[in-house]
């Protein structure tokens, strides 16, 4: 499974949750070394959930960077709240990191 | 910059909606919210965008000042460019962030549920110099707000 590193900090009453994953987002239009077209692969749905309960869903295109970056803000999230994120790629692939809120 | 035919790399959604359908769908261990959001392929695959704006079925956007934007004035490298988005209108259920000039310019629509705020900070590739533009979708109202982004290194 590829790498997720997920950070949730409560501060103020906002919980702030960073996530760094790894994936090569390819667009399908980038020629490797040899000249060769790299076929597309990239992620296509993200949901977050706090919980359990969804609180982010999102789709993406070819156009999020490589190792893909995200913040978000939770209002209602309380110490020790699982923060659940999923990804599904365009090859069939998925990967999840889950996190406790913590406070800042 | 090569354009590639990319029409076969989405996902397998008859075997999407066959298992959120299916009672497998309860066992598994992906929530079924991740099912039921079926990736918007005429939109992110569009173009121009007109194109991709007409995929995410937005009729008549405003322009509104309550977007806010924060992004580089100047971006040496295209391939990750940080984007702040945030907004201030009261309802807000959605926020897609568009390039422009990319060769497919919807970059992400993001969609938020009970408890999350309208905001969200992400890295994104911008092929030239470009207007980031944001959509925001409350209610059956849509709002926009753009900023102008210089690029010297192509990040597409």
């Amino acid at each position: 499974m590829r790498d997720m590193k997920m950070r949730a900090q409560l501060k103020a009453g906002v919980t702030e949750v960073k996530a760094l994953i790894s994936h090569p987002m390819e667009t399908g239009r980038r020629k490797n070394a040899l000249d060769e077209t790299v076929p597309a692969h990239f992620i296509q749905l993200v949901t977050a959930t706090l919980n359990g309960r969804k609180v982010l869903e999102a789709q993406w295109g070819t156009g999020i960077s490589k190792n893909p970056y995200l913040t978000f803000y939770l209002n209602d999230a309380r110490v020790g709240d699982k923060v659940v994120i999923t990804w599904h790629d365009n090859n069939g692939e998925s990967g999840t990191g889950e996190i406790a809120v913590t406070a800042a | 910059m090569n354009e590639q035919d990319s029409s076969k790399q989405h996902l397998p959604r008859r075997g999407f909606l066959q298992l959120a359908l299916g009672a497998v769908a309860a066992l598994m261990w992906m929530p079924v919210s991740a099912l039921a959001a079926l990736w918007n392929k005429a939109a992110f695959e569009a173009t121009t965008q007109p194109e991709a704006v007409k995929g995410l079925q937005v009729a008549g956007e405003t322009p509104s000042s309550e977007i806010d934007i924060v992004a580089p004035d100047f971006a040496e490298n295209g391939a990750v460019v940080q984007v702040e988005v945030k907004s201030r209108i009261p309802g807000t259920e959605a926020m897609a962030i568009l390039v422009e000039k990319n060769p497919t310019p919807l970059i992400a629509n993001f969609m938020f549920s009970d408890g999350a705020e309208p905001s969200v900070v992400t890295r994104i590739k911008m092929a030239e110099t470009s207007n980031v533009q944001v959509i925001v979708k409350a209610g059956d109202r849509y709002f926009t707000a753009a900023k102008m982004v210089e690029v010297s290194l192509s990040g597409c």
